[in-house]
């Protein structure tokens, strides 16, 4: 079984090639290791919100207010740094992470405490905060020249090459790979999602586990409001609008089962890396930009119909007919 | 019940209908419904004027209209997100249709068809391939909206033929819209099949235990892809209706409405997690949104706070029993 998961990586890491070599015959500029990293570059927050994601699925959640978290504290930090243009760009970045935290433990202790499918309480928590962030810009844009240059500027900052943004998402990358191997919480994230009822007899608390499974996925949503809105240097209230069902997308591609306790970090990056080649890849091969919806609608189809083919066989049947019927 | 005296008390009677319809979720949530009713009439002076209550349906006429077919479908333990994107689709090729001259009836017919050959498509995802609803109509949102951008851009479809507006703009006699008459008219539908017909009992059997429902010979399958089937057609009416009453087609229309449908159908007492629920609920809860949705208007709330109140009240009223129960578990210990 653990053989399984790597050859699902290949075979996505293998469409990726593909698709980069059918871009590549016509149009090798796309290739090249600077394109390549723009686009990496652009995948970035998608990747760090598939990571997150990701945690919240495997323990049989779902956080479809990702987006909305995202866009609460980007126009948090943006008319804080309107307020106060001195503020140092790290305490920005901690008020972020913080932001997102907190509104991601509301809808963990919604899930934990009361026990409401996180379905529910997500898609209602969507819709408060996308209401709160027009209750507190009044519906008003945050434009580039009211924000501080050390503000807009942190994310394109280049270090060894790469700018912030991108370096912000390798760094997650290695923290979630060696999180979710090596720690207790990386390990019991995989338990609860397994099989909860074992998981409680292991001594693992599941709702708790949920519970931190929301805090990590808003924390994420809430660093990367700060660099969706410093890096695009404009906030308002329809930022990243529907980019909970990219997200969504991009762990179900890389082969996160929507069931809970299959998938790793290498399928939620790839699955983002596959996302982002795609929409980067429209506009140079001449498609218009609005066929972006269908065909992330058709990958995410392709791609569970493909895992649930994959992951069918090796499960145990005991009732072979109630199976094969169902 | 806090004496042992009465805990062993056994009751040599069931609690009579009427206590039991009085202790319904149905009934308190008519209790809501009137004081949102009285709340609305002092809080604005234009709301007691039966052609705004009148305008005040089209808040929740064609949301309904889905939300029935969403409550079954939710009550047999499956969703559906992509309703929205279906009313997109349909209302796509009402358009595309009328660029080649099709005619009223001909747009209608168009409209119903798209809405249950996507229904048709979520079901074999969802029933055939096996696959978890939630996830193949988080896809399909996004492929059925898609298909609409591919289609329309930007741009939109318009002049749509007079005799079409009738379904969403038409009256049947003085403030009573066509849309209305549909809502009743579905509503009782919807009533009698869930809880009338065997084809109602084998999907609460379906919701309350699959596995159980296939082996007392239910064709779980198939009720489930009937289900799917009805919720594309009742988003294709609501296509129909949507179109007829906005006059045009933009990629953009009904935008995330597939919450609103959802947060109807678990305000009105359906368990999301499928097995219970009444229509009559699903009824009473349209008509709260309804009015709450039009009272803030009259009260110029702009219409993304109004979402937060509908965010609230969809957590809200899952939460609220369940802390009320936490809270009379502690006192009882």
């Amino acid at each position: 079984m653990t053989r399984l998961i790597p050859v699902r990586e290949t075979i996505l890491g293998g469409a990726i090639l593909v698709l980069l070599l059918l871009i590549s015959s016509r149009f090798a500029d796309f290739v090249a290791p600077s394109n390549l990293a723009n686009v990496f570059n652009d995948t970035a927050p998608l990747i760090i919100l598939a990571l997150g994601q990701m945690v919240v699925i495997l323990t049989r959640c779902i956080d479809l207010s990702v987006a909305a978290n995202l866009a609460l504290t980007g126009m948090a930090v943006a008319m804080i740094n309107v307020a106060m243009p001195g503020l140092p760009i790290p305490v920005i970045i901690a008020i972020a992470v913080l932001l997102g935290a907190i509104m991601g433990a509301i809808n963990g202790v919604l899930v934990w405490k009361l026990a409401i499918p996180p379905i529910v309480v997500t898609l209602g928590t969507m819709t408060i905060f996308r209401g709160i962030i027009f209750l507190i810009s009044d519906g008003k844009w945050v434009n580039s020249h009211e924000m501080s240059p050390a503000f807009t500027d942190f994310p394109r900052m280049v270090l060894l090459g790469l700018p912030v943004l991108s370096w912000a998402a390798i760094i997650t990358i290695v923290l979630f790979g060696i999180m979710m191997a090596r720690t207790q919480f990386g390990r019991s994230i995989f338990a609860v999602g397994g099989n909860p009822h074992a998981a409680v007899y292991t001594g693992i608390d599941v709702g708790k586990t949920q519970f931190w499974a929301f805090v990590v996925s808003g924390a994420l949503a809430g660093l990367t409001g700060y660099l969706w809105v410093s890096r695009f240097a404009v906030a308002y209230v329809d930022i990243a609008g529907g980019f909970e069902l990219e997200v969504v997308a991009a762990c179900v591609i890389g082969g996160i089962s929507i069931a809970g306790g299959i998938g790793s970090v290498g399928g939620a990056v790839l699955g983002a890396i596959f996302l982002g080649v795609v929409k980067n890849a429209l506009p140079v091969v001449n498609i218009s930009p609005f066929w972006q919806l269908a065909i992330s609608g058709s990958a995410i189809l392709i791609a569970v119909a493909f895992n649930a083919r994959a992951g069918r066989n090796k499960g145990r049947i005991i009732l072979k007919e109630a199976e094969a019927t169902q | 019940m806090s004496d042992v005296t009465q805990t062993r008390h056994v009751p040599d009677r069931l609690n009579s209908r009427a206590a039991r319809i009085f202790k319904s979720w149905e009934a308190l949530l008519l209790a809501v419904a009137i004081a949102i009713f009285v709340i609305n009439s002092f809080a604005s002076p234009y709301f007691l004027s039966a052609w705004n209550l009148s305008d005040a349906t089209f808040n929740f006429t064609e949301k309904a209209m889905i939300a029935f077919a969403m409550a079954l479908l939710i009550i047999s333990g499956e969703i559906d997100l992509s309703v929205a994107s279906i009313i997109a689709l349909a209302s796509t090729a009402m358009g595309l249709a009328l660029q080649y001259g099709a005619g009223t009836s001909e747009l209608v017919i168009i409209g119903l068809t798209v809405g249950v050959l996507c229904g048709a498509f979520n079901g074999f995802f969802v029933t055939v391939l096996g696959l978890p609803s939630i996830v193949v109509t988080i896809g399909t949102m996004s492929l059925f909206r898609g298909i609409s951008f591919i289609i329309l851009g930007d741009d939109a479809f318009r002049g749509y033929p007079s005799s079409f507006s009738w379904f969403g703009q038409g009256y049947i006699y003085w403030v009573f819209t066509v849309e209305m008459l549909f809502f009743v008219i579905i509503a009782i539908i919807y009533g009698v099949l869930l809880h009338k017909t065997n084809f109602g009992r084998a999907v609460y059997a379906i919701g309350n235990n699959p596995t159980a429902a296939l082996f007392s010979g239910i064709r779980v399958d198939r009720v489930k892809f009937i289900l799917f089937l009805l919720t594309g057609l009742m988003s294709g009416i609501a296509a129909v209706c949507l179109t007829s009453r906005l006059g045009s087609t933009r990629p953009s229309i009904a935008t995330g409405m597939e919450l609103e449908v959802v947060t109807m159908v678990v305000l009105g007492g359906v368990n999301i997690l499928g097995g219970s629920g009444t229509i009559p609920g699903v009824v009473i809860a349209a008509f709260v949104m309804g009015l709450v949705t039009f009272g803030l208007g009259l009260l110029n709330v702009p219409g993304i706070v109004m979402s937060i109140f509908i965010g609230l009240l969809l957590i809200g009223v899952i939460a609220l029993p369940r802390l009320w129960a936490m809270v009379a578990a502690r006192r009882k210990s």
